[in-house]
């Protein structure tokens, strides 16, 4: 039994249409941006995924968090079709990946890399466009992006952000309706970000597909409709921003206390766990004003701290190597 | 950029994505690069003026002279480091991640590298042609048209185990550096091959120098002109033309496990 916060992932999964009927048609207006099922994906002995599912629908922004070694850049190669997966099936719109990207449905941004010096910024648009069989027009994707005026430059004489924009600006190319990047804002200020993500927005209106790799959990929780976290090669959680905050929800107690009452404690309505380690005593409740009032009116508790969870707490709770069952993580998180 | 988007009216490119404008970007991109001109006009074409002019060059040799030998040498020369160039390019857009850009397009692999190999040998046909006009000019060396014709031809085929080559070497040693020991490495094997000066036949040299890539192709460049071609020669450019595809194919599988 993989280690699943449940109430998440089951509500998720539990709430999307089944079209199981699309599969193996042509793509279909029907057809999941990403459908990968039960996808492993081993390097030798390396177990770097270990079995996801993951639908996104067209329209969706989705992000992913995970800490290094999670797993997310094999599970996006392998959706770009830039790796097999060991085992599983991996669909975008309904098709292979490499018919994707083949039909320009696909794109995707990485952060370093992937652009040639000694090509000037038009020439590098040039090339990239008269590889699609549709295209929108090189000077307008230029002026979209905002390079018309460094069109002639070379690419190593532009600075990081303006080889960002231009990265921006091949894959932009063919309209993909699947738009994969891996830390689109780092380096942006407050502004560019702001600008960047009222950009995405405006096109997932019209249908596009966003699924972006991030570390910025505020960013994540502001601007994705839903939130994959992974962690050792596994989807621990999925949800919304505010399903993944309500795992953080509640609060801890804990005080020192000699000889405490584990059973009273317990008892006490709204309490998740309570643990006794030698003089210190930590309650974890959805309310702990009851906790608080037993504690310093029936007890001879003192030293009284009550800390909350953010969802930075959730993110390292569910994501942290503390143990192979998330439920139990969870209740670990604010130690 | 207001319309919805379909992903049901996509199409797929004809030709994998082989077009012009990537042909002719990738040109002028070559021909942009000072060291590509170096090696590919004015080394091989120098190098022939200075060994191809001095006494003894109007000697015959098979149907033409010895002015006319030295010339294809120069030219085969001056096609494989131009080819070799050309091949070590393909790591190096490997390591700069534009492998992995290209790979998010329709371009196929295959037609990748078939272009890449195309641009090689129209290089390789530009270096070829350069000392060839040259030579004409300078109007020392002499043979017979179809001669000049075929050897040209020859030369330009031989160009391909040294496109290989390249993308090997330019596996083994990433970046730039590659050109640095293909460079000297060449002109080594060049003077082992025959190229540069005429080895003693018999001698221990040669009995070594036989068995190194630059002598097969050298003597299958040069059979329509001396008339002779020795079957070692024959198997030598094939063995080493596998060694090398071999090679590249080897380390390129290595590479895209983890692109």
């Amino acid at each position: 039994m993989p280690p699943r916060c449940g109430s998440i992932v089951g509500m998720d999964l539990a709430s999307l249409p089944d079209d199981r009927t699309t599969l193996g048609r042509p793509s279909g207006p029907s057809a999941a941006a990403i459908r990968l099922r039960d996808v492993t994906k081993d390097f030798g002995p390396v177990h770097a995924v270990r079995g996801i599912d993951l639908t996104v629908e067209p329209g969706e922004i989705v992000a992913f968090l995970g800490p290094n070694g999670a797993g997310k850049t094999t599970t996006l190669d392998i959706v770009l079709g830039l790796s097999q997966a060991t085992t599983g099936t991996a669909d975008v719109f309904g098709l292979q990946p490499r018919q994707a990207i083949a039909r320009g449905l696909v794109a995707a941004v990485m952060q370093t890399g992937g652009l040639l010096k000694d090509l000037s910024v038009r020439e590098t648009v040039a090339y990239m466009a008269s590889l699609f069989a549709d295209t929108r027009p090189v000077d307008d994707v230029l002026a979209h992006a905002g390079i018309s005026g460094l069109a002639n430059r070379k690419v190593g004489k532009c600075s990081g952000g303006e080889q960002q924009r231009l990265r921006f600006a091949m894959a932009l190319l063919s309209d993909p309706a699947l738009l994969l990047l891996d830390e689109p804002t780092t380096g942006m200020d407050v502004e560019g970000r702001r600008a960047f993500w009222a950009a995405i927005r405006a096109d997932a209106e019209r249908g596009r597909t966003v699924l972006f790799a991030t570390h910025y959990l505020e960013e994540a929780d502001q601007y994705a409709d839903r939130i994959v976290l992974m962690r050792k090669g596994r989807i621990v959680a999925d949800g919304s921003g505010s399903q993944i905050r309500a795992l953080a929800a509640g609060r801890t107690v804990r005080a020192t206390l000699e000889r405490a009452d584990h059973g009273a404690l317990s008892r006490i309505d709204g309490v998740e766990s309570v643990e006794v380690r030698g003089d210190t005593v930590l309650v974890h409740a959805k309310d702990t004003d009851p906790v608080a009032r037993y504690l310093l009116t029936q007890t001879s508790a003192h030293d009284l701290e009550i800390t909350a969870r953010g969802i930075e707490q959730a993110f390292l709770a569910l994501t942290g190597d503390h143990g192979d069952d998330t439920t139990a993580t969870l209740e670990g998180g604010t130690r | 950029m207001t319309t919805t988007i379909d992903p049901t009216t996509r199409r797929v490119p004809r030709l994998g994505g082989l077009n012009l404008t990537v042909l002719r970007i990738e040109l002028t991109r070559m021909l942009r690069n000072r060291r590509t001109i170096v090696f590919t006009f004015v080394f091989p074409a120098a190098l022939f003026l200075a060994i191809g002019s001095g006494a003894g060059t109007d000697e015959r040799v098979g149907h033409g002279n010895v002015a006319a030998y030295i010339m294809v040498s120069m030219a085969l020369y001056g096609a494989a480091l131009t080819a070799a160039a050309g091949g070590a390019m393909v790591a190096t857009e490997r390591a700069m991640g534009w492998s992995r850009q290209l790979r998010l397009t329709p371009l196929h692999p295959a037609v990748y590298i078939s272009m890449k190999a195309l641009i090689a040998l129209i290089l390789g046909a530009v270096a070829i042609l350069v000392v060839n006009v040259v030579g004409l000019v300078q109007d020392k060396a002499s043979m017979p048209a179809h001669v000049w014709a075929e050897c040209a031809v020859l030369t330009l085929v031989c160009t391909m185990v040294f496109a290989a080559l390249g993308v090997f070497v330019g596996y083994l040693v990433p970046g730039e550096n590659a050109m640095q020991i293909l460079g000297p490495g060449l002109a080594l094997l060049s003077f082992l091959g025959n190229v540069f000066i005429p080895l003693d036949s018999g001698s221990t040299l040669w009995d070594i120098a036989a068995w190194t890539p630059m002598f097969g192709v050298a003597e299958v460049s040069r059979a329509p002109l001396t008339g002779e071609l020795p079957w070692y020669a024959v198997v030598n450019a094939v063995a080493w033309l596998a060694v090398f595809v071999a090679g590249a194919a080897w380390r390129m599988s290595k590479d895209t496990a983890r692109v």
